[in-house]
């Protein structure tokens, strides 16, 4: 178990916060004078995020919580007021004894109200807010409108349909008509931007979400705009070179269907998607996502927000590593010596022989690609049976934001539960192969590894009596199982992960596993039933709350509190 | 008959006179430089002290100077909002990147006296603790930025510039940044971006003020060419002497660029105010009058952007009288003295100087969409209601202009106009509505008849051809 602790110290109480008072739509607001910027650093409130916090909403297209602001859409205006100051310096009153408040008005027309850009403006005490109000309704009509001229309105061919916001805008604050008589500016449509996205050119809004998040979140200065005025384009610095890890962040990022993803388009209208709370598999960091799952098929991931963790991103490596699901060689069938058999005929089997197994002749080796819940069944299971265990370790490249050197995203687990080597897991990987070859050890349970990938060659798996097998995907070392169990990918089951900084996080079943597998913990339960004669929880969520209450550092957890983002424990 | 008053162009078309630092020197170049480092440091009666550079920004502020570059600003407030105690380096940037439709003054102090503008800078440099300076000139002006690269290295050569000014220990370097061509980079904010080597879009106004926030994020003061040329003079005469010149609140002189119809088109020194726009037209000193023949249309008193005043238009203005109180006054429109205040009062502005004179053989509707056009090709297309809507006039102009014109056009138009102004995040946005907004007012029954006339033939029949020539700003 690593002892590195990231968890950090009990912070302080927090200082008081400074509020500034201020009316939004006519109802006084206590709002925080500062609140975190992009960059989680404290700087003035804003308007934007006042009406947020008075229960209003301010429509927006380049404003984005976690990207320097911009402030070029203009939708976010909002016509206010200040309170007025005399020639004395002090508030000019109404006769009730009010403040008397000046309405923000055109310098040259004092006629005609002004509004600000409510994401960028900061508040100030005594200010009034009116996001409702006739002229800030007519400001945002007017912003739609110029949104809405030169842009093609194939809503029907557009992937974006039905989660784009110049859609939805324009339901709450377009008008039905248009007056523009001219013809539309023409600019290119499907340019290949990188090896990942493509980018229709027409139906930009020209936010420049894409190029904040480019060079200022994923440090690739990828993107830029090129010509002038209503001829503005998005473009990479040269044809096909938008190409990092994040780029597929800019397809989330696009309020319209501009950027839209090669891998998604076109294969599926958004609303036909069943969104299912995940985790992605590919590395220890553990971004939140979200499955999106039609009739048992998965279409795409996509970064759910969790501060904590990814924030809204995750890498396209990760969103695009999902195809493996629906492999056709996925193993469906329970196989005793390679014939076709049931899953009780085969528990019975391997139950018996564990039982009957004497202690030390049975070796573990699990992966840390597996849930913290069965990692901790077979645990049980190994200590029962004084068993040698381990776990196959997979270390690659990480980089400075999202992606972790470990690929495995359960290593946590994986220690936590005891089943893999301390400090660095595969280090009794040695040890088993030794115990095999000496013929101490008789039987190898394997879950989830290809263990002739990691000195448990062919030759040594011959001399064992029994090998017991369960994966999802088949390999050398699922060819030569005398018990051949097929199991679940992550998103065909429940459980948590524990990421590479401690924090516990469950994932939902988002489709039916493929014909006979079943989730490992199900299985597992029964199992460890029958071999120790214990008791267990048959539900995800006791077997959960068992755990916690057996090992140490998930001490005081339960499943219901984990919540959709998880909850950080010492490692 | 009101005459001229030179103190910028002094020298620059004497016969003879030349760019170069000798002949600078010769006709007392350099002496203000001189005479401000050597500024005194003064008490005040209250007893504060202020610095020699102090002195000089109050005597800036107390010269009543307004920037000549358009919005016609206090130059000494806009010195002092500059944060001086960020300990960031302050930059001061010369903006000369005159390119207002109409204006051609700066190009004159460059190309005939750049060492002007040279000490100038040099001296307001020294007076903001100012150790670096851009003078960022206009693509389209080769020549000046030549010009200024050659003075800038003979005043480096006699020590006005570069490491220990004349022995004082105050280190200033001055670099001459070539613009690539573009409107949007006389915004200040815009220019600054430009300068930082990125697309010159105007940044957002908060938090970026230049004074707090500008070039590199740090303090930075962005001063027109014929601006920082006054700061020479005011040093030279004292802030009371300067301040003398002029009309209260509108002191100094300033370069008018008088264009378009008149028989005398070309630039005059005047001092603020003294002279009326009926007299720069149609004096002998100044533009002769109108074509033979002709009658007076309409006037852009202060560059393109800034909203057209038509013949005959008769202004209520606040005058104060003898006994100080403050009065609405008639002031017909060629009674308007040439001056801030007094444009600003009539709806319009001074702007950048720069008189454009419409006489009665001008059509407004293709005055209108020429200038739109241009408008729309200049927008930077940074935020949406000045990106899209500039385009749409332009669009709607030459339509109007080419024959395929609606009698509703007007409204069309103006509606499109009220939705850009006030909302963008530049001034930008008013350049391009305001046009717009005052032809359409102003001359409205002509874009009304141009209107019904195109209805009228297209309603008589489908055999007409439409005159439509290419649209504008085709890609």
């Amino acid at each position: 178990m690593s002892n590195a602790a990231t968890t950090a110290p009990a912070p302080a109480a927090p200082p008081p916060v400074e509020k500034i008072r201020i009316k939004v739509d006519g109802r006084d607001v206590e709002v925080p004078k500062l609140l975190p910027n992009w960059q989680g650093k404290l700087e003035p409130t804003t308007m934007l995020q006042a009406i947020q916090i008075a229960g209003g909403e301010v429509p927006h297209y380049c404003y984005h919580p976690k990207l320097p602001v911009a402030g070029n859409c203009r939708m976010c205006l909002v016509e206010f007021g200040t309170p007025m100051i005399g020639p004395d310096r002090k508030p000019v009153l109404n006769e009730d004894g009010s403040p008397k408040i000046a309405k923000s008005v055109l310098p040259y027309e004092p006629s005609t109200p002004r509004g600000a850009i409510a994401c960028a403006t900061p508040i100030s005490p005594g200010m009034e807010l009116y996001p409702n109000s006739p002229a800030t309704k007519q400001m945002r009509e007017a912003v739609l409108e110029s949104l809405l001229i030169n842009h093609p309105l194939d809503c029907p061919i557009c992937d974006q349909a039905g989660e784009c916001k110049l859609q939805e805008y324009s339901v709450q604050h377009g008008q039905a008509t248009s007056r523009f008589v001219e013809a539309k500016v023409h600019k290119p449509k499907a340019v290949d931007l990188g090896p990942r996205i493509v980018l229709d050119d027409e139906r930009c809004v020209l936010c420049t979400r894409c190029i904040r998040f480019s060079k200022d979140i994923a440090g690739d200065d990828a993107l830029g705009i090129v010509n002038r005025g209503s001829y503005n384009t998005i473009a990479a610095w040269k044809e096909g070179a938008f190409d990092n890890n994040y780029t597929l962040n800019t397809v989330d990022l696009c309020p319209v269907g501009a950027l839209t993803s090669k891998d998604f388009r076109f294969k599926m209208r958004v609303w036909f998607l069943k969104e299912t709370k995940s985790v992605c598999t590919s590395c220890g960091t553990g971004c939140n996502i979200t499955v999106g799952s039609r009739e048992g098929a998965i279409h795409r991931y996509e970064p759910r927000e969790n501060d904590a963790v990814n924030g809204p991103w995750m890498c396209d490596a990760g969103r695009l590593n999902y195809k493996w699901v629906a492999r056709e060689d996925r193993l469906k069938d329970v196989l005793i010596r390679g014939a076709k058999a049931g899953w009780n005929t085969a528990l019975k089997e391997i139950s018996a022989k564990l039982a009957a197994a004497p202690q030390g002749s049975v070796a573990l080796i699990a992966s840390a690609r597996q849930t913290t819940e069965e990692l901790f069944l077979l645990g049980k299971l190994a200590r029962k049976l004084g068993a040698l265990t381990d776990s196959v370790p997979r270390l690659g490249e990480g980089d400075r934001l999202l992606v972790n050197v470990d690929k495995n995203p359960n290593m946590n687990g994986a220690w936590l539960t005891g089943v893999a080597a301390v400090p660095a897991a595969g280090g009794r990987l040695g040890l088993i192969a030794e115990a095999i070859r000496s013929g101490q050890v008789r039987t190898l349970i394997v879950f989830g590894e290809d263990v002739t990938k990691c000195g448990i060659g062919t030759d040594l798996l011959a001399k064992l009596e029994t090998l017991i097998v369960s994966d999802i995907l088949p390999s050398a070392t699922t060819a030569t199982a005398t018990y051949l169990l097929p199991g679940c990918a992550h998103a065909e089951k429940r459980g948590t992960f524990v990421n590479a900084k401690g924090r516990v996080q469950k994932f939902m079943k988002a489709v039916e596993p493929k014909g006979d597998a079943r989730a490992e913990w199900e299985f597992l339960h029964e199992l460890v039933h029958n071999v120790t004669g214990q008791n267990g929880f048959s539900t995800i969520e006791g077997l959960f709350n068992q755990m916690a209450a057996e090992v140490p550092a998930f001490s005081g957890l339960e499943w219901a509190k984990l919540g959709d983002t998880g909850v950080t424990v010492q490692i | 008959m009101p005459e001229q008053h030179k103190l910028i162009l002094k020298h620059a078309d004497s016969p003879g006179y030349t760019p170069d630092i000798e002949c600078y020197v010769r006709h007392g170049g350099y002496e203000a430089l001189k005479k401000a480092l050597g500024t005194a440091p003064r008490e005040l009666p209250d007893g504060k002290k202020l610095s020699a550079q102090e002195v000089v920004r109050e005597d800036v502020k107390a010269s009543g100077l307004r920037g000549r570059g358009g919005a016609g600003f206090s130059a000494g407030l806009k010195w002092s909002f500059v944060d001086r105690r960020s300990g960031k380096p302050i930059y001061l940037i010369c903006n000369a990147d005159e390119s207002e439709p109409g204006t051609f003054k700066d190009r004159q102090i460059i190309h005939k006296d750049p060492h002007q503008l040279v000490e100038g800078m040099i001296i307001s440099c020294w007076a903001n603790d100012v150790k670096l300076a851009y003078i960022y000139i206009r693509g389209e002006m080769p020549h000046g930025a030549r010009l200024l690269e050659k003075a800038l290295a003979e005043a480096r050569a006699k020590n006005f510039l570069g490491k220990n000014i004349l022995g004082t220990g105050y280190d200033l370097e001055i670099y001459v940044h070539r613009g690539a061509g573009a409107y949007i980079c006389g915004e200040e904010t815009g220019l600054i971006e430009s300068l930082e080597g990125k697309r010159a879009y105007p940044r957002i106004k908060p938090p970026y003020f230049p004074a707090v926030l500008g070039l590199y994020m740090c303090p930075t003061i962005v001063n027109n060419v014929e601006t920082l040329c006054h700061v020479k003079h005011i040093v030279t005469m004292g802030p009371a002497e300067y301040a003398k010149l002029g009309t209260p609140n509108n002191t100094g002189t300033r370069i008018v660029s008088l264009s378009g119809d008149v028989q005398k088109p070309g630039y005059f020194e005047i001092e603020v105010g003294k002279v009326t726009l009926g007299q720069l037209i149609f004096d002998a000193n100044f533009g002769g009058g109108l074509k033979p023949g002709r009658s007076l249309k309409a006037i852009i008193p202060g560059g393109s952007s800034s909203k057209v005043l038509k013949a005959g238009e008769v202004f209520k203005l606040n005058r104060k009288g003898a006994d100080g109180q403050m009065t609405k006054v008639d002031v017909p429109l060629l009674d308007l003295p040439y001056d801030f205040d007094s444009l600003q009062g009539a709806g319009t502005m001074s702007g950048s100087g720069a008189i454009i004179v419409m006489d009665d053989s001008r059509s407004m509707v293709d005055t209108l969409a020429n200038l739109s056009e241009f408008y729309a090709h200049e927008s930077c297309g940074q935020c949406t209601p000045c990106r899209e809507g500039s385009l749409w006039m332009a669009k709607g102009l030459h339509r109007l202009a080419h024959g395929d014109g609606r009698k509703q056009d007007v409204e069309y138009l103006s509606h499109i106009a009220q939705n850009i102004q006030g909302r963008t995040i530049c001034a930008f946005g008013e350049a391009a509505a305001w046009p717009v907004l005052s032809f359409v007012k102003k001359f409205k029954d002509e874009f009304v008849a141009r209107g019904e006339a195109d209805e009228a033939a297209k309603s008589a029949g489908p055999s007409r051809e439409l005159k439509l020539a290419a649209s504008p700003n085709p890609h």
